[in-house]
């Protein structure tokens, strides 16, 4: 079960002919899935998309009523190669990952498929993870397309023109034989908004029935001689199919200047930052906030193929151009370069002269730029800039991400910071994952991560038999399940590595979401849990694996330096084992907030700092991290640090308790058992502890006061 | 452009942190604009941000078009354009301020005061924290109308969380063009804790309402003349003390009363009087008596250095027991049980023991090993349950023999060469002198941290010694200790110490 529910939206998927469907940007491209008779769906979770993959799981139930397979697939490459159902059969399916890194994933199988075409219309839906809020290198997934040919569908961000264009996607594919990519920047992902909805409709062929009449067609197959003739299909063919329906069908928009004050000038801009650039235009004066704009624009829905006439068309008799098109390489801006020089035509092309060549185009950046070519073309004045803001951002914290309060992975790494202390520091590989968040403050552990379930592998190169080193590799079990298992660990078995790998088993794809995966927590009734990683490892042929619950930190500590010390030869894996706070509140919060109620004995666990105990060296928080686990003022006047304090977020993990142990801190912290409907023992029992305690207190007190007198 | 937009949309920007329910509060705002006839459009960029760090949604509001076509909506905002800016903490606020989405000209600004410490305030070994008070006066530079108020604290007040608490205050700023029943209406459509949320709403719609920006007031600690110090103490301290450090005096005789008895709290003095005594040879009435008042503040804090006795009596008193039960919000008559998490090490055992033995069985190397594996684990004390308690009440007594210990003695010698150092210093360098007396700040906390905070201290002390003669020594002083504050793995404090040609740390080791 994800970490968010989509059970109440996704009845918003039934909306049909005439009704005015209300949501989230990723609702809405599921909804636009099953207007299209889509067959079959899959995906790898990830932001921004991993709410897609959650809607369709909690979908499932009006996707079995449509008859519509969803696959959580395995990996980005399994999702991708799902879609060969599209290759023999006219069926509509569509995959969907976090991109560039899930398309980087799923290339293999994309480019076969690109190779070979398809029947029936297959659509990649990728969050292009790119800009503010990104998590991963700044790329494009343009790329991917060009170099396979596959279409890039770029639609103007709001819901309309993007459910207009998944429909548009697979007759497109249909159209030219060729898988369709459909690129929705992260902001578009979370867009609230409307559109006008359509019946869902079923696939005209379904799954059974094609699987029960099987066709083949071996020249659909990569392999010689096919392979060649498939690129000559698909310049000779595919392409200019492809550009017949793009145009036929207007998927690029021209919008024409509501004055002629400048028609002699034009703006060829990107569909997902058509947005953007209408706040700019209308913040400069040159727009109203309607769509009509003073300048001519051409609204590229469809990135790549490009459409040569209608750029020529567009061009032809003005002085100039400029090209909105966010990341670089510029490939967009190089082709039109190309084809205003094929045709002869000397408009001039203003693009990345004007606007950044790094970095995402935020609504000031396209303002500024707008504006400096307007400077150049079309002798504006520049306008006054807005005066400084009387704060900088050196004023306030920065505020990395990092673990949640409670969170079984912080015990790991303050394992791993205490038996540095003792051993020295060791070079330690990452992974894909919450677990990255080591590498930022207070940890400050991890050397690299070359990719998701690619934690082990990147420290293969140090398997060097003579040093009495170790590395540490850490890998989630998303990671492992998505390849780790066989790149990481089978490769250590088979190149005899002698190293230590840590596997954060908290029972979830946490960092996505919180989807299930294989190792999941028994209990989901649609797919197949409790598979554990240790059998798993043993499975591969690791012999030293060692199973331990991460919030004992004491035995963490041990199992580490055990496995960094042994004179064991061989891989060692250690499977850290503790679910996932975040979904483990969310399951079992109102469980106890309902026993609480129905009157039963139950204890509320949380932790504390004594103020006066405390001498504010927060050792503690450097060793841990926990949101709840924060600062005060120190009420103390002649003291001046800050104490420690853990406020009422608290969920009881106990970690600090642990550190004060394991790392001999300090006395301060205490665990605070609040119970709830006490039985008449309880009660009687702490009066009389009570009366006891009390009486002593009193006494000490009273001594103390006469000290003072 | 001729003929500008009629309807300007209405541009909110919503800075929260991940976890502070700034979805649901834009998804009331979204649903609270679509039945009042608005074309609305949200989003955000959660991504990893939702793990503790900002998040920002974005979301502009504009009044459907008569002729029915559709508004171009921007995702997201653009300095300046902004009309609403809604921030669930103070230096959240802050951020959108440097950001430049607060400006004079347009924006409401509505933010809660309170703080959530980032990593790096709350990790530093001293006070990190960064100055709040730069950012309420930016605040109100910045913005056209301003709500702010510890608005956490008032949602918390009334069982329910912030994002409903900010509803409210937006609803009282009428930063919107809705009415207080439209927004109830929308909570109530949401249909989660309503009643709560409705509480927090209306207490957080009066409070803006009434217009009051409650700037925050950090608590701080005031140093207050002495009033439970013993008659005679008290008046021991006007008659042998500068006037600056009565302040201090009275809290430490208080603390020193607190900690042991009179006799200590009469040491104390003895010490302060000494100090004071040759502060006035150095001319201490041109500097302020900065060197008595100093004295007087961490001689008191070095007196009460925290040992296993401190502790114990500290955790078994009936105001710690109050104020814990406070802390975890027990209601009355609750039954709460809590466990002290203690880790006594062999070290501690022999520091409490009487001077001869506790020295006798710390160097030698056979007992440690015959007992040393006794304390190698943390224990768990219930405080709560008679055993524990009577243990902890039990060595809380031992404060009988404390002043014969091990640990007295060692921190006796410790205390004498300190303020020696320190007089000695003053004599050439009086802001030497004050400095050297504030290096106590290092010496706190137990186990390892302690003895760590000792090492970065006699680090100090020694790199000074040479330097006296420098006029700039007392900023060495301070940069160095700020170096052993900074990090605490002590490789800033060596590399600023051979930066000065200090000992190297192995050379320190060594000695």
């Amino acid at each position: 079960m994800a970490e968010r529910s989509f059970a109440r939206e996704v009845e918003t998927l039934r909306a049909g002919e005439g009704e005015i469907f209300r949501g989230e940007g990723i609702l809405a491209v599921a909804k636009a899935l099953l207007q299209s008779g889509v067959a079959y769906v899959g995906g790898y979770q990830g932001a921004p998309i991993s709410h897609l993959m959650d809607v369709f799981s909690d979908a499932q139930g009006i996707l079995g009523e449509l008859g519509v397979h969803f696959e959580q697939s395995a990996s980005e490459a399994a999702a991708a190669a799902m879609l060969a159902a599209s290759v023999n059969y006219p069926l509509r399916g569509a995959v969907t990952w976090k991109s560039t890194v899930g398309t980087n994933v799923a290339s293999d199988a994309l480019a076969n498929i690109a190779s070979g075409g398809v029947k029936g219309g297959a659509l990649v839906i990728v969050g292009e993870d790119y800009g503010e809020g990104s998590s991963i290198m700044q790329e494009r997934s343009h790329a991917f397309a060009m170099k396979s040919q596959i279409w890039l569908l770029d639609p103007r961000p709001n819901l309309q023109s993007i459910v207009d264009m998944v429909e548009h996607g697979f007759a497109l594919s249909e159209a030219s034989n060729t898988p369709v990519m459909l690129e929705l920047r992260i902001r578009a992902c979370h867009l609230h908004g409307h559109f006008a909805a359509k019946d869902n409709r079923p696939s005209p062929l379904s799954l059974r029935q094609a699987m029960e009449n099987p066709t083949r067609d071996a020249a659909r197959i990569v392999l010689p001689p096919m392979n060649f003739d498939h690129e000559r299909e698909k310049i000779d063919h595919r392409w200019p199919a492809a550009v017949d329906y793009i145009k036929r069908h207007k998927l690029n928009e021209l919008m024409e200047p509501t004055s002629g004050r400048y028609a002699d000038l034009g703006i060829v801009v990107q569909g997902g930052m058509y947005n953007t650039l209408m706040r700019a235009l209308e913040l400069l004066d040159l727009a109203d906030g309607y769509g009509r704009a003073d300048i001519p624009l051409y609204v590229l829905n469809v990135a790549y193929p490009l459409i040569d006439d209608e750029l020529t068309a567009f061009c032809a008799g003005k002085r100039a151009v400029m090209m909105v098109e966010e990341g670089q390489p510029e490939y967009i801006e190089q082709a039109l370069h190309a084809v205003l020089r094929r045709a002869d035509l000397q408009t001039k092309v203003v693009g990345k002269d004007v606007l950044p060549r790094a970095g995402e185009y935020t609504g000031q950046v396209l303002k500024d730029g707008v504006e400096e070519f307007l400077v150049g073309y079309a002798g504006r004045n520049r306008s006054a800039r807005q005066p400084a803001p009387p704060l900088s951002l050196a004023d306030v914290p920065a505020r990395p991400p990092g673990f949640c309060t409670g969170c079984p992975e912080r015990p790991v790494f303050t394992a791993m910071k205490l038996v540095e202390k003792e051993l020295g520091p060791f070079h330690v590989s990452c992974d894909i994952g919450c677990h990255l968040f080591s590498i930022l403050p207070p940890f400050n552990i991890g050397n690299t991560t070359m990719g998701y379930g690619l934690g082990w592998s990147g420290a293969a190169a140090f398997n060097v038999p003579d040093s009495n080193r170790r590395t540490i590799s850490v890998m989630g079990d998303g990671g492992f399940w998505h390849n780790g298992l066989t790149s990481g660990v089978g490769g250590a078995v088979f190149n005899k590595n002698d190293n230590v790998l840590v596997i954060i088993d908290n029972g979830y794809s946490a960092a996505t979401g919180g989807q299930d995966i294989l190792s999941s927590r028994p209990g989901n009734v649609s797919r197949s849990t409790d598979h554990t990683i240790e059998a798993a490892v043993r499975g591969v042929g690791v012999e030293w694996v060692r199973t331990i619950r991460t919030y004992d930190l004491g035995l963490m500590r041990k199992t580490l330096k055990e496995a960094l010390t042994t004179k064991t030869k061989g891989p060692k894996v250690i499977v850290a084992q503790a679910e996932c706070m975040l979904n483990r509140q969310r399951r079992e919060k109102p469980l106890f907030t309902a026993a609480v109620k129905a009157g039963k004995r139950v204890v509320r666990q949380r932790f504390g700092v004594d103020e006066d105990v405390c001498t504010g060296d927060h050792s503690c928080i450097r060793l841990s991290g926990c949101p709840s686990l924060t600062t005060k003022p120190n009420m103390d006047p002649l003291r001046e640090d800050p104490v420690a304090h853990v406020n009422n977020d608290c969920v009881g993990c106990g970690v600090c308790g642990e550190v004060a142990h394991a790392a001999v801190l300090c006395p301060s912290f205490y665990r605070a058992d609040i119970l709830f409907n006490p039985t008449q023992w309880d009660q009687t029992w702490m009066k009389l502890r009570q009366g006891m305690i009390g009486a002593l207190q009193g006494w000490a007190d009273r001594r103390r006061l006469a000290r003072a007198a | 452009m001729t003929g500008m937009n009629p309807h300007r949309p209405i541009r909110i920007s919503i800075n929260a942190l991940g976890g502070q329910g700034g979805g649901v509060l834009a998804d009331w705002i979204v649903d609270l604009a679509e039945h009042a006839g608005y074309v609305a459009q949200a989003t955000s960029v959660p991504g990893v941000a939702q793990r503790t760090g900002a998040t920002v949604y974005y979301l502009e509001l504009c009044p459907a078009a008569e002729d029915g076509r559709e508004p171009v909506l921007a995702l997201m905002p653009i300095p300046g354009d902004v009309d609403l800016v809604i921030a669930s903490e103070l230096m959240e606020a802050g951020r959108a301020i440097a950001r430049g989405l607060v400006t004079p000209d347009r924006t409401v600004l509505v933010a809660s005061s309170q703080r959530v410490m980032a990593i790096s305030e709350k990790s530093e070994m001293a006070d990190g924290e960064m100055p709040a008070s730069k950012v309420v006066a930016a605040a109100q530079a910045a913005s056209k109308r301003l709500v702010l108020a510890d608005l956490h604290a008032l949602a918390e007040r009334n069982g329910s969380v912030i994002s409903a608490a900010l509803f409210g205050a937006v609803a009282g700023a009428d930063a919107l063009p809705f009415s207080r029943e439209d927004f109830e209406a929308a909570i109530r459509r949401g249909g989660v804790g309503v009643e709560a949320s409705l509480r927090a709403f209306c207490a957080a719609y009066d409070l803006a309402k009434s217009g009051v920006v409650a700037v925050p007031v950090a608590p701080t600690a005031v140093a207050q003349p002495p009033v439970r110090t013993a008659s005679e103490l008290r008046q021991r301290i006007a008659h042998i003390l500068p006037e600056p450090a009565w302040a201090y005096a009275g809290l430490g005789v208080d603390r020193c009363l607190d900690y042991q008895d009179r006799a200590y709290a009469a040491l104390y003095l003895d010490r302060l009087a000494a100090v004071a005594q040759v502060d006035e040879q150095f001319g201490g009435d041109q500097f302020d008596w900065r060197l008595t008042a100093a004295a007087a503040r961490y001689l008191a804090l070095w007196m009460t250095y925290e040992d296993v006795i401190r502790v114990a009596d500290l955790k078994t008193r009936a105001s710690r027991f109050s104020r814990v039960r406070a802390e975890v919000r027990a209601t009355e008559g609750q039954i709460v049980d809590v466990a002290e998490f203690m880790h006594p090490r062999f070290e501690e055992v022999c520091d409490t023991l009487p001077d001869a033995i506790g020295r006798g069985l710390k160097e030698s190397g056979h007992a440690r090993r015959l007992f040393a594996r006794f304390f190698d684990q943390g224990r768990q004390v219930s405080t709560s349950k008679l055993g524990g308690f009577l243990l902890l009440f039990g060595l809380a007594r031992l404060r009988g023999l404390r002043l014969i210990s091990h640990r007295h003695r060692s921190e006796t010698e410790h205390i004498e060469a300190w303020l020696a150092s320190a007089i000695n210093a003053a004599r050439n360098n009086y802001d030497l002198g004050v400095e050297i007396i504030a290096l106590q700040r290092l010496v706190k906390g137990y186990g390892e941290t302690h003895e760590r905070g000792l090492r970065g201290y006699g680090a100090i002390l020694q790199t000074l010694r040479p330097l006296i003669e420098r006029p700039d020594a007392a900023a060495v002083a301070r940069t160095l200790t700020q170096a052993a504050l900074k990090d605490d793995s002590g490789r800033l404090l060596a590399r600023e110490i051979a930066a000065v040609g200090g000992p190297s740390m192995i050379e320190l080791a060594a000695q």
